[in-house]
């Protein structure tokens, strides 16, 4: 019998997915840090959630439950997607986004290998969507707010919305960055004086570029280990701090610049973690450019003109479709044929 | 190791001893699987004693099955042709041995099928009494006649590809190559019998390469090693040097599989890539195995023709080495040679561990294919675990030399979209196994693309024959068509032959005119079928008494009911009238 080659050296799925999950410690350690161990609270409901999901549907489907379990892809979009989510999200949003990203977005279209769509992503569109203001309820860093929370009073609000009796919801909550120049700039102040408020940090926002920074180093881990390859976060951030340099060049008072957009909202989650999901994404390295670039072109319009705080997650899905187009536009070149 | 030192010190002194260091042109892809080579080089070529008996596939090749042309017990001298090739693409097969035929009958083969095919067995008389020898002066010789002594010698590529070489060397007068390629990457892991032929025979592997050179009427050489084969790599150098052939030299590849496929091979040393529908020769490069460029000249200088190899012996084996081997002889006698295979053996494996298969047992005969065998041990090879899905990561992309997408081939060929696999360009898949090496979804790929192109094969295959069916079928009907159209012509100068002869019999008798007079010609075809029916009927009520006279009658129909019996009388009828009608259409001529 052929059955060769008889040797192998690849990481397992398993492997890879688990250095997806070390690769974001960085990040959600910052996380913490800036806002409260309450993330901890919906990272562990979004697991849950994800795994129990993930199981009832593989034995509906009658797949073999514990090989494609232990491939930990459940577990990786559960973390991607309550790394979306505002930290203090109330239980069920958590439930409700991965259960919908899971059996839905990611199971019914034939589970791991075949979902078009980013689960996570997914998840996140569709929690928007239909609760845009819980969504757009984040929390103030705890530096800024003018009353922080403790880690209990978090998994209290998490799980029943009430608050310690002093305080109120106006307390805890602030405007984004990219949120509030949104709105400020409606009020047709400019761009510099609008970053003078305390939200905003010194390239993004307060806190918030500590954890992008974070996802930033975990991005290069990934980079180093070889489970992702340069072509998607270097096409997407380029895409996106050309585009923003662009529109900043041409007009500073009404643009923010291109570090702002680059260290601000979802961008090196995305850069890094949420565009180099292989399974929805292209595979040849020029599709690759293409996608990425066209989601942080795509990044960029949503945010500056749409009607959402982040424009990632849409971006995302919309370069999504164009997949299969993408990778059959740039196979490239196959050794001893002449470039078709 | 003075070679070693010595190569190595020269290196360091600038003296490039003819051999260029890595300055190659890259290919996509490729992958480092762990070399275990060291364990067969530590003992120098060893030999086996003479088995008992030597098995001799006639399937040993690339081509054609050679013509036998020897009996069961005859008594054949070493080197005696056996079988001779047949057709163009063929090879022939010689005796390794002494000895007499003890049988030519189907035996299990040493072919990733693992099916019986036609064997030739000798038994060794021990005395390993060489025929008659005829060396040639080829230098002296014109290069039409080399090529055709070359077509008895049985020589096939040596690396693996077992494609006869005097179809190789065939230049039909004018050689338009120019550069002649010596593949000594060996590539492949475990596989060392290419390097230690270097390290043992440079010298007449040299004179074998200026033979090939000569007839090609090439004007250079260039020794492809990889750079993990430094013994190998000097031995050549100094052996360039001694024949004092400034046209040949070694040049040095990175340690990349699969670097010894031929066409990565030109593109790493010449920077040519070969297009994918035509051959190097159509660009004026050809390419030739180290080993078989030796067999070559020992053919030429001495008159041996191909009837033995060396063969690596490895992996779970106590003592790895290589032998020169006869061809024929039973795996288990290599086995033995090396001590013994390990209590935890689990199988043989034939080739190296990328493109290798399982051999059917342990008796097979080495061939002219058998470069290495590796003994398979679960510690050394571990069964992968079950296949996951794709997660389309792309990894195979990165690994694949030829630059496919892996991930979409293995896509389409799951879903039996051939056609697709075909447009992304299936067939220019060399089976190279890298995409498996790095799959983290352990997903046999090769093993999808083998079936999709069998697959598409056949289809091939089958496409073609309907073609011919229906040209035939359309062939005969016009013949059918224009038959009866001669036919009809011919009634036609018939009946105006017949009503010329009557006039003519009209105006010499009248009473033969009367008589014709009351018959019409419709009316004469009619009466001639009516008495052909009536002939017909005749005949067979004759054959059914004849029948009946003899005591032949149908089977089964003695104790039949009514109803079945009334079943039959209708068929019976039925066929009467049919055959009658068929009577009646028959044209009476």
């Amino acid at each position: 019998m052929n059955r060769s080659p008889y040797i192998v050296d690849a990481p397992s799925v398993t492997s890879i997915m688990f250095k997806v999950l070390l690769a974001l410690l960085p990040g959600i350690a910052a996380y913490v840090w800036v806002y409260g161990g309450g993330i901890l609270v919906t990272l562990t409901l979004a697991t849950i959630t994800a795994v129990a999901a993930e199981a009832a549907l593989l034995k509906l489907r009658q797949r073999p439950v514990k090989p494609y379990l232990f491939d930990m892809s459940a577990v990786v979009t559960a973390w991607l997607l309550a790394l979306a989510l505002p930290p203090i999200a109330p239980w069920w949003l958590i439930v409700v986004g991965t259960f919908f990203a899971i059996v839905i977005a990611k199971q019914l279209y034939g589970g791991l290998g075949y979902n078009p769509f980013n689960p996570a992503m997914v998840g996140y569109a569709v929690l928007l969507i239909s609760f845009p203001l819980i969504m757009t309820k984040w929390p103030a860093p705890l530096s800024l707010a003018q009353a922080p929370l403790s880690f209990l009073d978090q998994l209290h609000y998490i799980f029943s919305q009430a608050l310690p009796s002093d305080i109120k919801v106006d307390a805890i909550t602030s405007a984004t960055p990219l949120d509030y120049l949104k709105t400020q700039l409606m009020l047709k102040h400019e761009v510099a004086a609008i970053r003078e408020a305390p939200v905003f940090g010194v390239m993004g926002a307060t806190g918030g570029e500590v954890v992008t920074g974070a996802y930033l180093l975990g991005g290069l881990y990934l980079l180093q280990q070889r489970i992702i390859t340069w072509h998607l976060p270097t096409a997407f951030l380029a895409a996106l701090g050309l585009i923003s340099l662009g529109f900043y060049i041409s007009n500073p008072l009404q643009f923010a610049d291109p570090l702002f957009h680059l260290m601000s909202g979802a961008s090196m989650l995305c850069a890094f973690f949420i565009i180099t999901d292989p399974v929805s994404g292209p595979t040849t390295p020029r599709g690759k450019l293409y996608f990425a670039a066209g989601i942080g072109i795509l990044t960029y319009l949503i945010r500056v003109y749409g009607g959402y705080p982040d424009g990632v997650a849409f971006a995302v899905l919309l370069m999504n479709m164009c997949v299969p187009l993408i990778d059959a536009t740039t196979q490239p070149r196959v050794f001893g044929h002449h470039k078709s | 190791m003075s070679t070693i030192i010595n190569f190595v010190s020269n290196l360091l002194q600038g003296k490039s001893l003819n051999v260029h260091l890595n300055d190659v042109f890259k290919f996509n892809g490729g992958i480092h699987p762990p070399q275990h080579k060291s364990e067969s080089t530590l003992r120098p070529i060893g030999k086996l004693p003479l088995p008992e008996k030597l098995t001799l596939p006639l399937r040993q090749h690339v081509g054609n099955i050679p013509k036998i042309k020897v009996q069961v017990g005859d008594y054949v001298l070493k080197g005696q042709m056996l079988a001779e090739a047949e057709g163009t693409v063929s090879a022939a097969i010689h005796a390794p041995t002494s000895g007499t035929v003890s049988a030519i009958d189907e035996q299990i083969i040493p072919h990733p099928s693992g099916l019986p095919d036609l064997c030739i067995s000798l038994i060794p008389d021990g005395n390993e009494t060489w025929g008659e020898l005829r060396p040639l002066d080829w230098r002296n010789t014109d290069k039409k006649e080399l090529v055709n002594k070359l077509r008895a010698s049985g020589i096939v590529g040596l690396g693996g590809a077992t494609f006869p070489t005097h179809i190789k060397l065939r230049s039909n007068g004018t050689s338009n190559v120019h550069t002649l390629i010596i593949n000594a990457a060996e590539c492949e892991p475990y596989i060392t019998c290419d390097d230690m032929l270097m390290r043992e025979r440079a010298d007449d592997v040299v004179k074998g390469i200026a033979i090939v050179q000569h007839i090609l009427g090439a004007k250079k050489s260039i020794i492809g090693i990889e750079d993990n084969k430094e013994e190998a790599m000097a031995a050549m150098a100094n052996a360039c040097i001694r024949a004092e052939l400034d046209t040949i030299t070694v040049k040095v590849v990175p340690t990349l599989y699969p670097s010894g496929d031929a066409r990565r091979l030109i593109h790493l040393l010449l920077g040519t890539e070969i297009p994918s529908d035509k051959r190097s020769t159509d660009v004026g490069i050809q390419v030739f195995n180290v080993a078989t460029v030796l067999a070559i000249y020992r053919y030429f200088e001495f008159g041996e023709p191909s009837i033995s190899r060396i063969v690596t012996m490895t992996g779970n084996v106590v003592n790895p080495q290589n032998f020169e081997v006869l061809f024929g002889t039973p795996l288990m006698s290599l086995v033995k040679a090396t001590g013994a295979a390990k209590a935890d053996t689990t199988h043989f494996i034939m080739g190296g561990p990328m493109m290798g298969f399982d051999l059917p047992n342990t008796q097979v005969p080495i061939t002219k294919a058998a470069n290495c065998i590796i003994a398979a041990a679960p510690n050394l090879f571990t069964a992968p675990p079950p296949a996951m899905p794709c997660i389309r990561c792309a990894r195979c992309a990165d690994a694949c030399p030829v630059n496919l997408q892996p991930q979409e081939l293995y896509w389409f060929s799951k879903s039996n979209n051939f056609e697709s696999a075909r447009d992304y360009n299936l067939f220019d898949c060399i089976e190279c196994g890298c995409c498996t090496y790095v799959c983290p979804s352990n997903i046999p790929l090769v093993q999808y693309y083998r079936y999709a192109k069998s697959e598409i094969i056949a289809a091939d295959k089958a496409t073609s024959a309907a073609d011919l069916a229906r040209e035939r079928n359309d062939f005969r009907l016009a013949r059918i068509e224009r038959e009866k159209l001669e036919r009809a012509q011919k009634h036609a100068e018939r009946a105006q032959l017949a009503k010329e002869s009557k006039s003519d019999l009209m105006l010499g008798d009248s009473i033969v005119v009367a008589s014709a007079d009351t018959e019409t010609p419709s009316t004469d075809q009619a009466l001639d079928k009516k008495a052909i029916i009536a002939a017909a009927i005749e005949r067979a009520k004759a054959t059914k008494l004849a029948a009946a006279e003899a005591g032949v009658t149908p089977k089964n129909i003695e104790n039949v009911s009514a109803s079945v019996q009334a079943d039959i009388n209708t068929i019976d009828h039925i066929r009467e009238q049919a055959a009658l009608a068929e009577i009646a259409k028959t044209p009476t001529n």
